[in-house]
C-alpha cells in the first residue's frame, strides 16, 4: 500500500505575462501512494488548477516549468515526449473538471463521447458501448443504455457529473484527479456524489487527488490533506493530524472559517482578513505574514521551510521553530 | 426533429407572404404610369385604357393584391405583357443560371473560408495566422463590383483564360463560363468566412469540453475536426444561409457585368419597363430562394446542434 505512485518533486511554475513572470507555483512537494486519496485544499488562486494542469501537461502556452520534476511511477512526466503524455491522459491518469454543465461536447451523443474515450481499446464497438452502459449503471444512471443516445442538455447537472465520473474510471486509472467536483452542485447532490466516488474507490482501488475548498468533504474523503496558499504548501499530513492539531496559522484559519465549523448562529461569518499576496512580486519572507495575527519579525526576512514536525505531518511556519525570534 | 421542420416551415411561410405583399405594394409606388410606360406616348387612349384592365390595373389595389395571390394559389403567376408566355415559364427558364453562379460561389468561398479559417485557428498568433488575417481582411475590402470588372478585364479580355460573356453550353462550357462571375461575387465571402471561423473556433477551443477530450488523450486531430469544428461550424451555416440573399443581389451585378441570363438581369431588365408581373414572378422566386436557404441552414444547424432542436 505504501508503493508511491505521483511523486510531485520541488515543483515551481511559473506563467509569462505582460506584468512579468508570474509564480504561480513555488517549490511544491508531496507524494501520492498507490490507492491513497489526498486532498488538496486552498483559496481560489492558490494554484490547484495550475497544479492539475500540470500534472497532465495540459497547461496554458505561457506555462514555464521552472524547476523541479512531476513522477509519475517513477517517470519524469515534465521530460516526456507528447506521445507519451497522450497515452498517459484518460489511460493512467484520468481527471473529473469542476463544472459538469460545461465539461461534455454538447452535439455529441454521451454514447459517441463515452465511445471516443475508448480510442485505446480494441474492442468491437457493440462491447464498447457495453462497457459504457455498464459503467453509467455502476454511477447510478438509470436505464444506461437508452440513455447512451442522449445529448449531454438532457441530463441535470449532478447526472453529468455522475457521467464524468463513469467516464474517467472507465480506463480504469491509476490515478483520477477530481477538480472540485461537487462545487457547482447543491449540496445533497455533493454528498450523493462523494459517497459514489468513495464506493468506486474502493471497487477500483485507483488513487485520487481530490482537490476542494470544502472542508468537509476532504475530512470525509482524504486519507491525507495538502494545505495550499498562494502557490505553495503550507501544511501538509494525515487527514486527521491536520484537522485536530493544525500547526500553520492559514489552516487553523481556514478551519475556524468551515461553516460547517461554526456551531452558533453568527450574524457575520468568520473570514481571513487581507488578501493574497500578488504572485507576480512576491514580498519576501513568509507568504501568509500580512494576514497572520502572529506574525514575528522573522517572518518578514527569511521564508519558513516546509519542516517535517512528526511523521508524515509537514508545515511551513516559524512558530513551529523553538529558536524563532519574537 | 420533425416538429421543428414544421414549426420552421411555418415561419417560412409567413416571411415569404410579408415580403411578396410588401414588394407588391413598393413596384406600385415607382413613379410613372405603367402603360405609358409599355405603350410609349404616341398610343391612343382607347388601347390604354385596354391594357390597363388587361393588367387589372383599373381595380383598387387591395382588389389587386386579392386577385394576385388567388392566383398565386392556383399556380399561376400571370403571364408576360408583351410576348404573352406565361411568367412561371420566363422565370424558371433564368433561375438555373443564377443558382449555379450562386451555388458554384458559395461552394468555393465557403470550402477556401473554412479552410483558412480552421487552420488560422489552429496556430493562433503565428506568421501563418498573420498572412492567414491580411488576405482574409483584403478579400473581405474588395467590392463584388471591382473585382468582377478586375476579373473580366485580367482573365477574359487580358489573358483570354476565360469566356468574357454569357453562359454557356453543356457542362464543361457551363463551368467554364462561371469561373470569372462566381469568383468575383464570393472573393468577399471567402475572407468574411475564414475571420468568422476563425473567431468562432478559437472561442470554442477555449470551452471546457476540448480540455475534457484532451485529456482523455483523444488525438489533437479529431479534436480540432470534431469536437471543436461541429460547433464552430454552426454559426457559420447561418451566415451562409442569410448570405445567399446578398449573394443574390450580387448576381445582379455579375450577371450584368458578364452579360449572363439569370433572375437578376431578368428583374433589373422588367422593372425598367414596369412589367409588373414578371417582376412579381422574379421577386417572389428571389424571395422564396432566401426564405428556402436561411431555413434549410436552420434545419441544417438543428442536425448539427441537438441544443436547437428544442429551442425556438
Amino acid at each position: 500500500m505504501t508503493e508511491t505512485l505521483l511523486e510531485i518533486d520541488h515543483l515551481s511554475v511559473d506563467y509569462e505575462t505582460g506584468r512579468g513572470d508570474l509564480n504561480a507555483l513555488r517549490d511544491i512537494t508531496f507524494n501520492i501512494n498507490k490507492g491513497e486519496i489526498v486532498g488538496i485544499v486552498g483559496e481560489s488562486g492558490c494554484g490547484k488548477s495550475t497544479l492539475i494542469s500540470s500534472i497532465l501537461r495540459l497547461t496554458a502556452p505561457n506555462t514555464r516549468f521552472r524547476e523541479g520534476e512531476i513522477r509519475f511511477k517513477g517517470q519524469d512526466l515534465l521530460q516526456a515526449p507528447e506521445r507519451h503524455m497522450r497515452d498517459l491522459r484518460g489511460a493512467d491518469i484520468s481527471i473529473v473538471f469542476q463544472d459538469p454543465m460545461q465539461t461534455h461536447n454538447p452535439v455529441l451523443t454521451i454514447g459517441q463521447q463515452m465511445l471516443d474515450i475508448q480510442h485505446r481499446s480494441k474492442q468491437s464497438k457493440a462491447d464498447k458501448l457495453a462497457h459504457a452502459a455498464k459503467m453509467l449503471g455502476a454511477v447510478g444512471i438509470p436505464d444506461p443504455e437508452a440513455r447512451l443516445k442522449q445529448y449531454p442538455h438532457e441530463f441535470s447537472g449532478g447526472m453529468r457529473q455522475r457521467i464524468a465520473i463513469a467516464m474517467a474510471l472507465m480506463s480504469e486509472p491509476d490515478l483520477l484527479i477530481a477538480d472540485e467536483p461537487t462545487t457547482a452542485l447543491d449540496a445533497t447532490l455533493e454528498v450523493q456524489i462523494i459517497e459514489r466516488l468513495q464506493e468506486l474507490q474502493r471497487e477500483f482501488h485507483c488513487a485520487i487527488l481530490f482537490i476542494s475548498h470544502h472542508l468537509g468533504v476532504i475530512a470525509e474523503l482524504c486519507d491525507r490533506v495538502v494545505v495550499m496558499y498562494a502557490g505553495a504548501v503550507v501544511e501538509s499530513g494525515d487527514v486527521r493530524e491536520i484537522f485536530h492539531n493544525p500547526k500553520h496559522p492559514y489552516t487553523r484559519r481556514l478551519i475556524e472559517c468551515d461553516p460547517g465549523h461554526i456551531k452558533e448562529r453568527a450574524r457575520v461569518l468568520p473570514t481571513i482578513p487581507g488578501e493574497v499576496p500578488d504572485l507576480a512580486n512576491l514580498p519576501g519572507g513568509c507568504i501568509f505574514r500580512d494576514r497572520c495575527d502572529q506574525a514575528m519579525a522573522q517572518c518578514a526576512s527569511d521564508v519558513p521551510p516546509l519542516d517535517q514536525l512528526k511523521e508524515g505531518h509537514h508545515a511551513a511556519c516559524w512558530l513551529n521553530h523553538e529558536e524563532a525570534t519574537t | 426533429m420533425l416538429n421543428f421542420a414544421t414549426r420552421r416551415f411555418g415561419l417560412s411561410l409567413l416571411i415569404l407572404f410579408v415580403a411578396v405583399t410588401v414588394m407588391f405594394l413598393m413596384i406600385r409606388a415607382v413613379p410613372g404610369d405603367p402603360v405609358q410606360i409599355m405603350l410609349g406616348p404616341r398610343a391612343t387612349p382607347e388601347l390604354q385604357a385596354q391594357l390597363t384592365a388587361a393588367l387589372g390595373l383599373d381595380q383598387p389595389i387591395w382588389k389587386q393584391l386579392l386577385i394576385f395571390y388567388g392566383n398565386l394559389l392556383q399556380g399561376d403567376l400571370g403571364t408576360d405583357v408583351f410576348s404573352g408566355r406565361s411568367v412561371t415559364d420566363i422565370v424558371f427558364q433564368q433561375l438555373p443560371f443564377t443558382l449555379e453562379l450562386i451555388f458554384a460561389s458559395i461552394l468555393w468561398s465557403a470550402s477556401l473560408g473554412i479552410a483558412l479559417g480552421a487552420y488560422a485557428a489552429a496556430h493562433p498568433n503565428t506568421l501563418i495566422d498573420r498572412i492567414a488575417a491580411a488576405i482574409s481582411v483584403s478579400f473581405v475590402a474588395a467590392p463584388a463590383f471591382v473585382v468582377a470588372l478586375l476579373a473580366l478585364l485580367i482573365f477574359a479580355v487580358h489573358l483570354q483564360w476565360f469566356p468574357a460573356i454569357g453562359a454557356g453550353e453543356g457542362f464543361w462550357d457551363r463551368l467554364n463560363h462561371l469561373v470569372l462571375p462566381a469568383f468575383a461575387i464570393g472573393l468577399s465571402w471567402v475572407g468574411y468566412i475564414a475571420r468568422l471561423v476563425r473567431a468562432s473556433m478559437l472561442e470554442v477551443m477555449g470551452e471546457s469540453h476540448v480540455r475534457t477530450a484532451r485529456a482523455f488523450g483523444i488525438a489533437e486531430r479529431r479534436v480540432v475536426m470534431v469536437y471543436a469544428l461541429r460547433i464552430a461550424i454552426l454559426p457559420v451555416v447561418t451566415v451562409i444561409g442569410v448570405g445567399m440573399g446578398f449573394l443574390l443581389s450580387s448576381a445582379v451585378f455579375a450577371e450584368i457585368v458578364f452579360a449572363r441570363p439569370g433572375l437578376g438581369k431578368l428583374v433589373i431588365d422588367s422593372i425598367t419597363t414596369r412589367n409588373y408581373p414578371i417582376v412579381m414572378g422574379s421577386v417572389l422566386i428571389s424571395t422564396a430562394l432566401f426564405v428556402v436557404s436561411t431555413a434549410l441552414a436552420d434545419l441544417i444547424n438543428a442536425l448539427l446542434d441537438p441544443r436547437a432542436r428544442t429551442a425556438h
